[in-house]
This record gives C-alpha cells, sequence and structure tokens, in this order.
C-alpha cells in the first residue's frame, strides 16, 4: 500500500459530511459562540490595548494590522483541532467510522469527508468574524468577501495536516505535540502580531517554506486591505500543492491505520 | 451466498485465519465457533469487506470480497461485537443517519425506521441519547440498524455477549423470525446453548484451522454419543472401562464416558466397580468443544 494512492471516491462522501453537520447544529448556539467572541477579546486585549503603544505598523493601525491574522488564525484553529480531537474520539472512542464502513462507504470516502467537513469548520468560523471586523471598520468591502471561499481551501489544508497526525498518534495525548510544536509556533510566527520581514532572512524563508500559516496570513491581509497583487498566486499555488500532497497522505495512513 | 475455499489472513507473520474452506447457503443460520484467537471474528471482518484477504477464495453471491467490496456491503447487515451506535444522536435519529450511509430515500427511510422500532420494541425511547439505554437495548438498537437496509445477508459478531435472560431470548427471537424471512445469518458464539438453539450447520474453528462442522446434533451425537457418564478418576474404574471397551475421556479428577447407552454403562459400573459418584446426562455441544479445543485457557 502506497503512502500517495489516489483514493476513489463517491458522492456517499457527503453523507459523513452531513453526520458532521447534524450534530454541529443541534448545539450551534455553543458552536457560534467562540468565533464571535475570540477576535474581541484579542481586538481588545491586542488592537486596542497593547495596540495605543504602537503608533503605526506599515503604514496602518496595529488593530488594523492584526484584523486579518486573526481571521487566519481561526481557519487554522477550527480545522486543525476539528481533525486532530474531535476526529480521533470519532475514530477511536465512538467507533464511528469503523461503523461507518460497515456500510457501502470506504474508509477513504470517510475521511474524506472529514477532512471536508473540517473545512466547513474554518470557513463558518471566518465568515462569523467577517461582519464583526468590519463592523469596527478594520476590514475591506468588496475584496474581504473572498475570504469566505479562501476559508474553505486554507481550512482543507489544515484539516489534512491534522489528519495525518490523527492517523499516527498512538493515543489522544499525542496530538498535544503537534498542537504545541507545529501550531503555536505558526501562531507567533507567521507574520500574525508583527511583519515576517522583522525576524533574520534565513528565518523568514523558513517560514515561508514550512509555516503554512504564512502563506494563508499573506492572502488573507490582501484581502482585508483590499490590495491584491499578482505574487498571492505564489502563496495560492503553495496552498493547493501542499493541500493535495497532505490530502492523499492522509487518507493512506488513515486507511493503514484503520483496515489491516 | 457464501463461498470461502481455502481462505487465509495473516498480520505481519502471525496467520490468523489458515486455509479454511466452507459453504453457507441461502436462509441458513450458520455459526462459527471457537475460542479467543481461534480466527473467527478476522473471517467474519473478510466477509464484510473491511479486512482485505491474504490468500484464497472468498466470495459472497458469486463476487469476490477484494474486489466487490460496495456491492456487497450493500446487501449485508452487520451486527459488530462492539457496540459502535453513534452517541451524538438519539435512538431515532441513530437509524436515520444510517440510512443515509446506504442512500436509502428519505421517506422510504422513514418507513423503515418506524417498522423497525416496532420489531425491537424500542419505539418508546426513540428520543433518547445512546448513553442513556441499557445495555440489551443498545443491541436491539444495533440489530435494527443492521437492517435499515433490507439486507439478504446477516453478519452477526457474538450478538448477545453481556445480555441477560430475557435480552438474550429476545434477540433470539428476532433472528428466528429473520431466518423465516429467509435472510441468510451467520453468526459467531461463544454461547454454545445458543449456537446449539439457534444454527442450522456450524463450525468449530480454533488456530485458525476448522475442526468440524455439521449441524448441532450431528456434531454431538458423531463425537460424543447422546450421553455422558461422569465418574471419579481411579484406576479400578478406567481398568472396568477399558474391559468393556467404552469410549472415555480423562479431564483432571473425573471421567466423562461418552456413549448413547448410559443406563447399561452406569449399570455395568455400579454392579462391576467400586464406585463412589456416578452422574448420567445428555451431552451438549459444550462437551463437543471442551474435547476438540481442550480446557487450557487462551489469551
Amino acid at each position: 500500500m502506497s503512502y500517495f494512492s489516489i483514493p476513489k471516491l463517491s458522492s456517499r462522501v457527503m453523507t459523513v459530511w452531513l453526520r458532521n453537520w447534524d450534530v454541529f447544529m443541534k448545539t450551534y448556539k455553543v458552536n457560534f459562540l467562540p468565533p464571535f467572541i475570540e477576535p474581541l477579546l484579542y481586538l481588545f486585549a491586542l488592537g486596542f490595548g497593547l495596540g495605543t503603544f504602537i503608533d503605526e505598523i506599515e503604514g496602518m493601525s496595529y488593530a488594523r494590522f492584526i484584523a486579518p491574522a486573526l481571521i487566519a488564525i481561526s481557519i487554522m484553529y477550527s480545522s486543525f483541532f476539528e481533525c486532530t480531537f474531535s476526529s480521533y474520539v470519532r475514530m477511536y472512542y465512538q467507533k464511528t467510522f469503523d461503523a461507518i464502513i460497515a456500510t457501502p462507504l470506504s474508509i477513504e470516502e470517510v475521511i474524506t469527508g472529514e477532512l471536508l467537513w473540517g473545512a466547513s469548520r474554518s470557513l463558518i468560523n471566518a465568515t462569523i468574524m467577517l461582519p464583526i471586523l468590519w463592523a469596527f471598520g478594520l476590514i475591506e468591502l468588496p475584496e474581504s468577501l473572498l475570504i469566505i471561499p479562501f476559508a474553505f481551501l486554507a481550512g482543507l489544508l489544515f484539516a489534512t495536516i491534522a489528519m495525518c497526525f490523527t492517523a499516527i498518534s498512538p493515543n489522544i495525548m499525542a496530538l498535544n505535540y503537534p498542537a504545541f510544536l507545529f501550531i503555536t509556533p505558526m501562531f507567533l510566527f507567521s507574520g500574525t502580531f508583527f511583519p515576517l520581514s522583522l525576524l533574520p532572512e534565513a528565518v523568514q524563508y523558513f517560514a515561508l517554506a514550512v509555516l503554512p500559516l504564512t502563506h494563508v496570513v499573506t492572502i488573507v491581509r490582501s484581502l482585508t486591505l483590499g490590495a491584491v497583487d499578482g505574487m498571492l498566486v505564489f502563496n495560492l499555488i503553495w496552498i493547493i500543492v501542499a493541500t493535495a500532497i497532505f490530502f492523499l497522505l492522509s487518507v493512506n495512513l488513515m486507511k493503514r491505520r484503520l483496515i489491516a | 451466498m457464501i463461498v470461502a475455499k481455502d481462505l487465509v489472513k495473516k498480520f505481519d507473520d502471525f496467520t490468523a485465519v489458515d486455509g479454511v474452506s466452507f459453504t453457507i447457503k441461502e436462509g441458513e443460520m450458520f455459526g462459527f465457533l471457537g475460542p479467543n484467537g481461534a480466527g473467527k471474528t478476522s473471517t467474519m471482518r473478510m466477509i464484510q469487506c473491511i479486512s482485505p484477504k491474504t490468500d484464497g477464495k472468498l466470495e459472497v453471491l458469486g463476487m469476490d470480497v477484494n474486489t466487490h467490496q460496495r456491492e456487497i456491503k450493500q446487501i449485508l447487515g452487520v451486527v459488530p461485537q462492539e457496540n459502535n451506535l453513534d452517541p451524538d444522536f438519539n435512538v431515532f435519529d441513530n437509524l436515520l443517519v444510517y440510512s443515509r450511509y446506504f442512500d436509502i430515500p428519505r421517506t422510504q427511510a422513514l418507513k423503515m425506521i418506524e417498522k423497525l422500532l416496532d420489531f425491537v420494541q424500542l419505539q418508546g425511547k426513540r428520543d433518547v441519547m445512546i448513553d442513556e439505554l441499557s445495555g440489551g437495548m443498545k443491541r436491539r438498537l444495533i440489530l435494527a440498524r443492521a437492517l435499515i437496509n433490507s439486507p439478504r445477508i446477516m453478519i452477526l459478531d457474538e450478538p448477545t455477549v453481556g445480555l441477560d435472560p430475557q435480552a438474550r431470548h429476545l434477540i433470539w427471537d428476532k433472528l428466528r423470525s429473520l431466518r423465516s424471512k429467509k435472510v441468510t445469518i451467520v453468526l459467531t458464539t461463544h454461547y454454545l446453548d445458543e449456537a446449539a438453539q439457534l444454527c442450522d450447520r456450524l463450525v468449530i474453528m480454533d488456530y485458525g484451522k476448522i475442526l468440524l462442522e455439521g449441524s448441532p446434533d450431528e456434531i454431538v451425537k458423531e463425537q460424543i454419543g447422546t450421553d455422558i457418564v461422569e465418574t471419579e478418576n481411579n484406576p479400578d474404574v478406567r481398568a472396568c472401562l477399558d474391559e468393556k471397551g467404552a469410549k472415555y475421556e480423562v479431564m483432571e479428577d473425573i471421567i466423562q464416558v461418552y456413549t448413547s447407552k448410559p443406563q447399561e454403562i452406569t449399570s455395568h459400573l455400579l454392579k462391576e466397580c467400586q464406585l463412589g459418584k456416578i452422574t448420567a446426562r445428555a451431552a451438549t455441544l459444550e462437551d463437543v468443544f471442551l474435547k476438540l479445543t481442550g480446557k487450557k485457557l487462551r489469551e
């Protein structure tokens, strides 16, 4: 069994997505609250608190600088945690995947449904944040509306990376390692709260090469500022290629784990 | 319906199923018996198309399990060993969500769910979350879930494990009523009385091989006879039995005499040997099982 075999998929993938959507909507009030509250907390603490000591950053207010970062971070967190801890619970504790593969669905379709759901969580959370940030005058319309479809793509990237970790974790606690060693450094060093250009050049290249969030932040920031340029194609291609690689890897790793 | 020939399943260098052959006919209830690790569950998982076979032939309705997974799974109903109901949903939604995996149209699914809730007597619990169900209710719901696609073949791995006698009998009744509708039923069980009650035919497996095959009555009669006379183990008794040419087995401190003429043996033993205790009883599948697989505990 290869690590990069291309899975055969059918429309039944959506029944797995729908299962997760149904569970999500049963507690939608709780689920819609964090994407409302989180950006407000960060905005007040960093943007309007810490930001008062910063006159200007790259020609804009600090709140305006971090607003797109908050969206990008939310995209990363929602799909990453959905496809690590939540997927692990469904796979290992609830045996949901085992129950589904007894039906005509294949394990590849189950995992693909989970990944699409993770990406949908990113899209939902990013969409909820937009009107709040707009109300504070921190993002430009209509360019910022492009963040909605982009959140799905970027969400899919983090979902596929997350699913690879889920596939190789010996237990649920082990998922804390990628959360602390991969997600937290990205949260801080991807051009989120200060420009990437402040870092030593070597570190900048490192960030661009292996920290997916840098590309997501760059694209989201261009959209919120309404300053789209051709260089974004490079970021977009990086995201698409990485998503394709990690998609194949995650599906095959999961197959290896669950089908003996 | 299901044909296996020299079927093999290997996990790395461990051989779980070692060249078994069997044929399961339409409408029969077929049992796989054996101690833990005998290869029963591995065989079931290969029939279910969730564990690819390593070698040999395994066909369900003439379709190979390694190449026609989707078509085979469409007509199977599966009751797994471990309860894997969806704890995020209530009883009704468990069935509805499951029906979608089979692409059953919603209106048809809703009708089916009502029928199934009646069938397993869970109408009163339709809005209850899974965690609040008793063990017996969970098993019944799993049975209902396995029937959502009107399967032609049911695969049940230990369907009554951990249930009280009432719940077991209810499941047995349901399985018999399915058989009467010509559904083919394949099951594994550790309860030998269950196998004797339900199965038309069964195999006893150990160490990945099939030791014997037949109907429960046939197997008992062939291997043991109709009755067992038990008496204490001492050299005099053994000499006495040898003289009579009886078939017997020594099990630590007791001797079991396999026979179809218990009165004769008993009176012979009582008359001619010096005996303390002696009991005669009908032979069961359990006697065959222990005779074939031994009394040593399995991991």
